[in-house]
C-alpha cells in the first residue's frame, strides 16, 4: 500500500482521526476503507456537530473527516469552532458552493460516494497538511485562511448569516442573529452581546460585519456593529461625537464615519 | 391595423402590382370605348389608381367574415353587393372625371367615348373588387397561420421548462449521491440489503422520468412514488426516521398532478428529518372533505435549526403547479405549531 510508505515515515507514529457524520452508513464506509491504512487510528465517531465540537476539543485529533450537511451544527460552523489546527477532510455530497470554497481554500473533501482510491489521494496530502506541527513549530492550519471565510465562501451569493456559533468550553452557543444587540470588537476577539449576555467569539469584527446582512446590522465605530432594529435614539455626546442607545439601555460610541452611515440608513 | 394601409412597402408593393392594370384598361378604354391613346391614358390612369384604393376597403368585410365552407352563401352574397356598390360608383367617378376633362378642347370628344364604356368599367370593377376579396383573405390567413405556428411554439417553451422545472425540483442529486454512498457503504456489511437498495434507487428514478410526461396520475400512484422514496431514506436514515401514511382508500384513485407531494415529503426529510439528531417523524394524510381532497404532510423539524438554502423552492414549485392544473380552486397553506410543520393540501374533486 503507497499510502503506508508516506505516511507512517513519522517514526510509525499514528495518526488520531475522527469521523462525523450523521448517517451510521456513511461513517461505516470510512471505517471499512480506513482499515486499508493502519496509520489511521479512529479514536471517536460523532453523530452530530455538538458532539464533534466537545470530541475534538477533549481529544484533541491529528485528523477529521468531516460531513457538511449534520443536525445542529454544519460542518463549516464546526470548524469554525475547532480551528485549522489540524487536517481536515470534508466529506459531502453534491453542493456547488461548497466545494468552491473548498477549492479556493485548498481543503481537501471527498464526495460521496468515494472508493479507496480517493481517499489514499486524501490521506497522502495529510502529512503536508500537519506539516512541522509535530517538530513543536506552527501547523499548515496557522498559515490557512481563517474558517469563517470558509463558511462565508460556501454560503450562496447574497445570503448573510443567520445565526452565529459560540464555543464556552466544550459547549456550544448559538446565537440567531436577529437576538444578536451588538457586536464588540476586543483585541482578536469580538464579544456578542445578545439578552444580557456577553459571548466571546474568536473573529475580526470587519470578517463579521461581512458575514451579517447590511440592512439589518451596522459598523457604527471602529470598535462596534450594532443591530438596527435595537436602535432606540441617537444622542449628541460632547462636541462631536455620538452615542446610539438601545432597548437594552445599553449605549454605545458613534464614530463621525458611524454617525453619517446611521443617518444615511434611518432617514432614508 | 390595415394590412396593406398600414405598411408603407406593402403600399407601393400593392400599387406597383396595379401598373399591368392600369395598363390593361387603358387599352381596354382605347378599342371598346373608341378613344384616342391621349384619352384613354388621362381617363384610364386616375381612374385605376382611385379603384386601387376603394378595393382596399374590402378588408374590413373580410376581417370580421371568416371563411368557413358551412356559412359561405352570407359572406359571398354581402361581398357581391358590396362589389356592384363600389363599382358602380367607379362608373360614377369615371363618368364626372370624363366630364371634367371634357372641359380642355384637347379632351372634347371624352364625354362621349365614356358612355360607351360604362359596361365595360362596372364588369371590370366588379372584377377586380372580387379579385381585392380574395387577396384579402389570402393575406387573413396567412397571418393567422403565422400567429398559429407562434403560439404553438411558445406553447412547447412552456411546456418544456414546467418538465424541466419538475425534474430539477424532482431529481435531487444529494438524493442520488447519499442513495449511492449507502449502497457502497452496504455491498461490504450486508450485500443483499444493497442489492434491494439499487432497486429500490431504480425504482423511483424509473417512476420519476415516466410521471413528468403525464398531466395526471392517480393518488395511488403518486404515494407509490412516496413510499418508493422513503423506503430509500430510511435505509440511509435507519431508525430516525418514523413514517405514518393514512390514505382513505376511496381517495386511492382520485387525479392529481404529478410529483406534488414528493417534493413535500422530501423537504420533510430534509428540512426536518434529518436536522434531528434523534431522528423524528413524518405523516402523510389523505382523505375526501367534502368537494375536495384535503392531502395533510407533516414533520418535526428542529426549532433551532438555521431556514436552509433550499428551503422553499420546492414548495414554490408545488404551489406553482397547483395554480397551472386547478386555477384558483386548489388551495396550499403551510402552518406550524411547535415543532411540527405541517402542508395542507385542498385539491377540487370531480
Amino acid at each position: 500500500m503507497r499510502g503506508t510508505r508516506s505516511l507512517t515515515s513519522e517514526r510509525g507514529k499514528k495518526y488520531r482521526a475522527i469521523v462525523v457524520d450523521d448517517e451510521d452508513l456513511a461513517r461505516q464506509v470510512l471505517r471499512e476503507l480506513l482499515q486499508a491504512h493502519p496509520e489511521v487510528e479512529i479514536v471517536a465517531e460523532c453523530a452530530n456537530g455538538f458532539e464533534a465540537v466537545k470530541t475534538v476539543t477533549e481529544l484533541k485529533p491529528d485528523l477529521l473527516f468531516l460531513d457538511v450537511q449534520m443536525p445542529k451544527l454544519d460542518g463549516f460552523e464546526v470548524l469554525e469552532l475547532t480551528g485549522t489546527d489540524l487536517a481536515v477532510i470534508f466529506v459531502t455530497a453534491y453542493d456547488q458552493y461548497a466545494l468552491r470554497a473548498f477549492e479556493a481554500h485548498a481543503v481537501d473533501y471527498l464526495l460521496k460516494p468515494f472508493g479507496a482510491e480517493r481517499l489514499r489521494l486524501a490521506l497522502e496530502r495529510v502529512p503536508e497538511r500537519l506539516g512541522n506541527k509535530r517538530l513543536g513549530g506552527p501547523g499548515l492550519g496557522a498559515q490557512l485562511p481563517p474558517p469563517t471565510e470558509l463558511a462565508a465562501e460556501a454560503r450562496p451569493p447574497a445570503q448573510y448569516l443567520e445565526r452565529i456559533v459560540v464555543k464556552d468550553g466544550t459547549r456550544v452557543h448559538l446565537i440567531p442573529v436577529r437576538k444578536l444587540d451588538y457586536a464588540e470588537a476586543q483585541d482578536d476577539y469580538v464579544a456578542l452581546c445578545s439578552e444580557g449576555k456577553k459571548h466571546l467569539k474568536q473573529q475580526t469584527i470587519s470578517s463579521l460585519e461581512k458575514a451579517l446582512d447590511p440592512k439589518r446590522f451596522l459598523r457604527v465605530h471602529r470598535s462596534y456593529i450594532v443591530n438596527l432594529e435595537r436602535v432606540v435614539k441617537i444622542e449628541p455626546y460632547g462636541k462631536e461625537t455620538h452615542v446610539v442607545v438601545l432597548t437594552s439601555g445599553a449605549q454605545l460610541p458613534v464614530s463621525r464615519a458611524g454617525y453619517a452611515r446611521l443617518r444615511e440608513v434611518l432617514e432614508g | 391595423m390595415h394590412p396593406i394601409l398600414g405598411n408603407l412597402r406593402r403600399l407601393g408593393l400593392y400599387l406597383f402590382s396595379w401598373v399591368p392594370l392600369v395598363a390593361l384598361i387603358v387599352y381596354l378604354l382605347k378599342v371598346v370605348g373608341g378613344l384616342g391613346w391621349v384619352e384613354a391614358a388621362a381617363l384610364g390612369t386616375p381612374l385605376s389608381f382611385l379603384y386601387a384604393l376603394a378595393c382596399l376597403s374590402s378588408w374590413y368585410m373580410c376581417r370580421t367574415t371568416t371563411l368557413e365552407r358551412a356559412a359561405a352563401l352570407q359572406p359571398a352574397l354581402a361581398h357581391l353587393t358590396a362589389a356592384v356598390v363600389v363599382s358602380g360608383l367607379w362608373v360614377l367617378a369615371a363618368r364626372a372625371l370624363a366630364a371634367g376633362l371634357a372641359q380642355f378642347a384637347a379632351f372634347a370628344g371624352l364625354n362621349r367615348g365614356a358612355e360607351k364604356t360604362t359596361g365595360l368599367i362596372f364588369g371590370l370593377g366588379v372584377l377586380l373588387y372580387l379579385l381585392g376579396v380574395l387577396m384579402h383573405y389570402a393575406l387573413l390567413a396567412m397571418e393567422a397561420s403565422r400567429a398559429a405556428k407562434e403560439r404553438e411554439a411558445q406553447a412547447q417553451v412552456l411546456a418544456r421548462e414546467a418538465e424541466l422545472r419538475a425534474l430539477k425540483a424532482q431529481v435531487n442529486p444529494h438524493f442520488i449521491f447519499n442513495g449511492l454512498h449507502s449502497i457502497s457503504a452496504l455491498t461490504g456489511s450486508d450485500p443483499a440489503k444493497a442489492r434491494e437498495m439499487c432497486i429500490l434507487l431504480g425504482d423511483f428514478l424509473r417512476r420519476t422520468l415516466g410521471l413528468g410526461e403525464q398531466s395526471m396520475i392517480a393518488l395511488r400512484e403518486e404515494i407509490a412514488l412516496v413510499d418508493c422514496f422513503l423506503s430509500v431514506e430510511k435505509v440511509r436514515f435507519g431508525v430516525r426516521l418514523a413514517f405514518e401514511e393514512t390514505v382513505d382508500a376511496d381517495v386511492l384513485e382520485e387525479p392529481v398532478p404529478p410529483l406534488v407531494l414528493q417534493p413535500l415529503v422530501e423537504n420533510a426529510v430534509t428540512h426536518g428529518v434529518s436536522n434531528l439528531p434523534e431522528g423524528g417523524w413524518i405523516r402523510l394524510r389523505a382523505a375526501r372533505d367534502g368537494q375536495s381532497l384535503r392531502i395533510v404532510v407533516e414533520n418535526q423539524f428542529d426549532v433551532e435549526a438555521v431556514p436552509n438554502r433550499r428551503n422553499g423552492m420546492g414548495l414554490e414549485n408545488v404551489r406553482q403547479r397547483l395554480e397551472t392544473c386547478y386555477g384558483n380552486s386548489a388551495g396550499l397553506a403551510v402552518t406550524t405549531e411547535v415543532d411540527c410543520f405541517r402542508v395542507s393540501l385542498t385539491l377540487p374533486l370531480e
